[in-house]
């Protein structure tokens, strides 16, 4: 642009944006790898006119022009094609000659992506990088009065129940009576939360369900997946395999009709049914799952036509309350599966989530609570959703575990905290830290993603464009093109090998404070905080 | 660590026989505090098997404020035991007053009230005792039972029994005696701190620590059970576990281990009551002990038993001969309390393992999780 010429309010130069391209013209090949893999096209062939003034010495000569023209990378300005920094360009790049940098003090972008008055919408998480959950210490270690534990060598049982479990005196007597018992399942304390066939492509899918199934049935691990809504495809369906499946159903229904109809054909009854009322990344908002992804198998799997945005209800809209809409929820599930399948709901954590649980400790066929937190997220919402809405999962999970405690149900209706953990990559800690807080089991999501599959996303806005279907990692995309970058065998084995390091890395929390035998499920007291505040809020120890 | 000493004997003996042993094992405890626990006792006590014996420490307000209200309650005084030593007490062990056992009748219409509901009434009285001695000082409670004395006091364990002339008065000599010699560890002295723990005809002591004390005492606080309360030691829930096992829900004693250390699934896979264990795994889940810890206790009827966490840190002996058994931490205080028993008959109990030795002293009962339970339901 020339320095005369007038500029629009959107106008942005290369130091406006949050990610700014550095290109060496010395290495550049010129192969354009890198033009051709950007996800958002931000970057393309710039040809280059180059002047150069030759002064020659002395003052017999005089100086002269030289005008020459390369070929290199352009960045474009318009926000439309903002960079969103995946750094494509340079994984492909043979000689390394081009990199994203994010310049921290570049901040007009964020004024500037609403044109045509559309909020800026995206995928991921909320983007902020702080963590209560970080700032929390196991520091109750069994010194000389009970000898710590050997986490390599001593026997541990990990596995936490989801169910709704009686209490002793319910337990003998439904015996002595030969009664209806709530149906229970033992499964390992960390789940795959719920991320929908549709949301994610076909390859991960097919690489989280193989990671499981290898967990479960090679390592003895009874690790758990939900599918999030979207259904499930009828082979998981009808196999053995979906005994490790927890079905999700959500407001929108999708994939549900294929669901029901498959029931009479189920090999095995699945793991648990979710029934998700909200989720924390966005609460009070449905799942979105925008038409760029509804391709001929999504559509299918969900009973929809393609190619159009699937916006689910915010609400279930056939119940008007709470009590409603728990209660019949809960009920039909159950009934659907001859009451041999455990049900419980999802909520967004939120101030009213003790209202939520109150209703459940009520109802017997309720299995279970899962809550899930601001922080963390892989779905798909307005910008301002994601990073405004919400309430963290710590004191929420505390305080409907402390009202457990309070009615003395606390073994009896199982709590399943989300939201956040593992965000800074210390999943371990973080799970160990709810379950120590009162969380019978713990459910992540983004961590799967960045663990299982290389997503790239970062809480600095890196990337996030897991709702519109260009994921450079094919994770999150239903274009063959870009889903085929991602081996599913790969992923399955990257699953296990994140399963197992939490396995190690959880023992080594737990064994030097002198726990084997059960979960230490609101062993509050191991807790410190550095943070007075929090530490009374969380009823945990303040030190510094 | 704590040391643990108890004597079940077919005829009554003096608690210094107990003392004794734990002063053998004195390298193991500091000194810092004494508890005991008394049943099956002879003497008057004995005839009066049904009133129920109120056991503290008392000031003479205490003394007076305890007859008001126990005479408001309706209970009279049958026979008592008041000892207010004359010596200054040993070093560390304060100036308290008077240690007394009173042997109650109780009121009109007593015998009309179920047994759980006179129990509660007694579990009651105790605490409300309690609560009225931690406000103004003048008196401490450790039980209120039928055939039950409960002593505490901080200090060394033979310098308190001497001090409260332990073995001279017989009408103190008992047929179950449980012993503790405290190690100080994580909490402050404190009298109620100090095993045994007590509750309707259940005592136990215990040693170690118990790393899953804070998820066990919040869940038996929420049983709504009167009683379940105080916690100022770790080794308390112990006491409780085994009263909401044997009374609550009515379990033999040998179910006690499948609570606070269930077997594995692979075992339990194998069991031949594996569908009620797996229940009462789920349903008692937040009952399990971690450990390391040695549980000694009685129950009613007057059964003594033993019995250890999963990972048995902790030692623990039984041995004796017929007429007289021994409960140990440390095998060198049976040696000193039952010298001449066969040795090749002592047990140690490991991790799958309960001990029981009935009122009768005859033998060594040795209960493994794998067998099968008697039947429960």
């Amino acid at each position: 642009m020339l320095s005369d010429r007038p500029i629009t309010p959107s106008t942005l130069g290369v130091k406006d944006l949050p990610w700014q391209i550095k290109w060496d013209k010395d290495l550049c090949t010129q192969c354009g790898r890198c033009t051709s893999v950007c996800p958002v096209s931000a970057i393309e062939l710039g040809v280059f006119r180059k002047r150069t003034i030759v002064t020659p010495a002395g003052l017999r000569k005089k100086p002269s022009n030289e005008h020459s023209i390369f070929y290199g990378i352009r960045q474009k300005t318009d926000p439309a094609y903002g960079c969103i920094g995946c750094s494509m360009c340079n994984m492909v790049c043979p000689n390394n000659a081009i990199q994203p940098n994010r310049d921290e003090g570049s901040t007009t972008m964020k004024f500037h992506n609403d044109r045509g008055g559309q909020p800026r919408t995206r995928g991921g998480r909320r983007n902020s990088e702080e963590s209560l959950l970080d700032q929390i210490k196991f520091m109750r270690i069994s010194m000389l009065t009970d000898p710590a534990l050997d986490a390599g060598r001593h026997e541990f049982s990990l596995n936490t129940l989801i169910g709704r479990i009686q209490s002793p005196e319910e337990s003998l007597k439904c015996m002595a009576e030969n009664g209806w018992k709530p149906p229970v399942r033992e499964i390992y304390p960390l789940i795959i939360g719920g991320m929908s066939f549709g949301a994610l492509s076909p390859n991960m899918w097919e690489g989280l369900q193989m990671g499981v199934a290898y967990l479960n049935e090679e390592l003895g691990m009874p690790v758990r997946i939900s599918t999030g809504e979207g259904g499930c495809p009828p082979r998981l369906l009808r196999s053995k395999f979906l005994k490790y499946v927890i079905l999700q159903i959500a407001s929108g229904y999708f994939g549900w009709d294929e669901i029901i109809h498959a029931i009479p054909e189920m090999k095995v009854d699945p793991c648990a049914i979710e029934i998700k009322y909200g989720q924390g990344a966005k609460p009070g908002d449905g799942g979105l799952l925008m038409w760029h992804k509804v391709n001929k198998l999504i559509a299918a799997i969900r009973g929809v036509p393609r190619g159009i945005s699937l916006p689910s209800p915010p609400t279930h809209q056939t119940q008007y309350s709470i009590e409603e809409s728990v209660a019949k929820m809960i009920q039909s599930m159950s009934m659907a599966w001859g009451f041999r399948v455990p049900v419980y709901p999802k909520i967004s954590a939120s101030s009213t989530s003790l209202a939520v649980l109150n209703n459940l400790t009520r109802n017997p066929y309720a299995a279970g609570l899962a809550i899930d937190g601001e922080d963390g997220g892989t779905g798909a919402a307005y910008n301002v959703s994601m990073n405004h809405m919400g309430h963290p999962i710590a004191s929420n999970l505390r305080d409907c575990y402390n009202a457990l405690v309070t009615t003395g149900q606390q073994n009896e209706l199982p709590l399943i905290a989300g939201g956040g953990i593992g965000k800074s990559g210390n999943l371990a800690a973080n799970a160990a830290a709810l379950i120590m807080l009162g969380a019978s089991a713990v459910q992540v999501g983004k961590y799967v993603m960045q663990a299982g599959a290389g997503c790239l996303g970062s809480e600095k806005d890196r990337c996030n464009v897991c709702n519109i279907g260009i994921c450079p990692k094919g994770i999150t995309s239903q274009d063959p093109r870009l889903y085929r970058r991602l081996d599913p065998e790969k992923v399955a084995e990257r699953v296990v090998d994140f399963y197992l390091s939490f396995d190690t890395e959880i023992k080594k929390i737990i064994a030097p404070l002198g726990r084997s035998s059960s979960l230490p499920i609101g062993m509050s007291d191991a807790l410190g905080i550095s943070d007075r505040d929090a530490a009374e809020r969380l009823g945990i120890k303040y030190v510094v | 660590m704590c040391r643990l000493f108890a004597l079940t004997s077919r005829d009554p003996i003096s608690p210094m026989r107990a003392i004794d042993a734990l002063n053998v094992m004195k390298e193991g405890h500091d000194g810092s505090g004494v508890g005991l626990y008394l049943n099956g006792l002879s003497g008057p006590f004995e005839e009066l098997k049904e009133c129920p014996i109120l056991s503290g420490i008392f000031t003479e307000a205490g003394l007076r404020r305890l007859d008001q209200y126990s005479m408001d309650k309706g209970f009279k005084s049958k026979f008592s035991i008041l000892y207010a030593p004359d010596g200054p007490p040993p070093v560390g062990t304060p100036v308290r007053g008077t240690y007394a056992a009173i042997a109650y009748s109780v009121p009109k219409g007593w015998e009309n009230l179920s047994e759980a509901e006179q129990g509660s009434r007694l579990v009651q009285m105790r605490l409300d005792l309690k609560k009225m001695g931690e406000e103004s000082g003048d008196m401490m409670v450790f039980s209120f039972w039928p055939d039950t004395i409960v002593i505490k006091e901080v200090g060394d364990p033979l310098e308190i029994g001497e001090f409260l002339q332990l073995d001279r008065n017989k009408d103190i000599y008992a047929r179950r005696i449980l012993a503790q010699g405290r190690q100080n560890t994580n909490y402050a002295i404190n009298l109620y701190a100090c095993h045994p723990f007590f509750i309707e005809g259940v005592a136990s002591m215990t040693n170690g620590e118990n790393t899953a004390f804070i998820p066990i005492k919040e869940y038996l606080q929420s049983r709504n059970i009167t009683g379940y309360s105080g916690y100022q030691s770790d080794s308390e829930v112990f006491t409780h576990i085994a009263h909401y096992t044997t009374k609550r829900l009515g379990l033999d004693i040998r179910a006690y281990k499948h609570i606070i250390t269930p077997l594995s699934d692979s075992e339990i896979a194998e069991h031949p009551d594996r569908a009620f264990l797996t229940e009462l795994k789920r349903s008692c889940r937040k009952l399990i002990i971690d450990g390391p810890n040695c549980v000694i206790g009685c129950l009613p009827g007057g059964r003594m038993f033993m019995t250890q966490d999963r990972k048995k840190f902790r030692p623990g002996i039984v041995g004796g001969k017929d007429g007289i058994f021994g409960f140990s931490s440390e095998v060198c205080g049976l040696n000193a309390a039952i010298p001449d028993r066969d040795k090749s008959k002592d047990f140690q109990p490991m991790h799958l393992d309960t001990v029981i030795v009935g009122p009768d002293c005859k033998e060594i009962i040795q209960c493994s999780q794998t067998d099968q339970l008697p039947r429960q339901l």
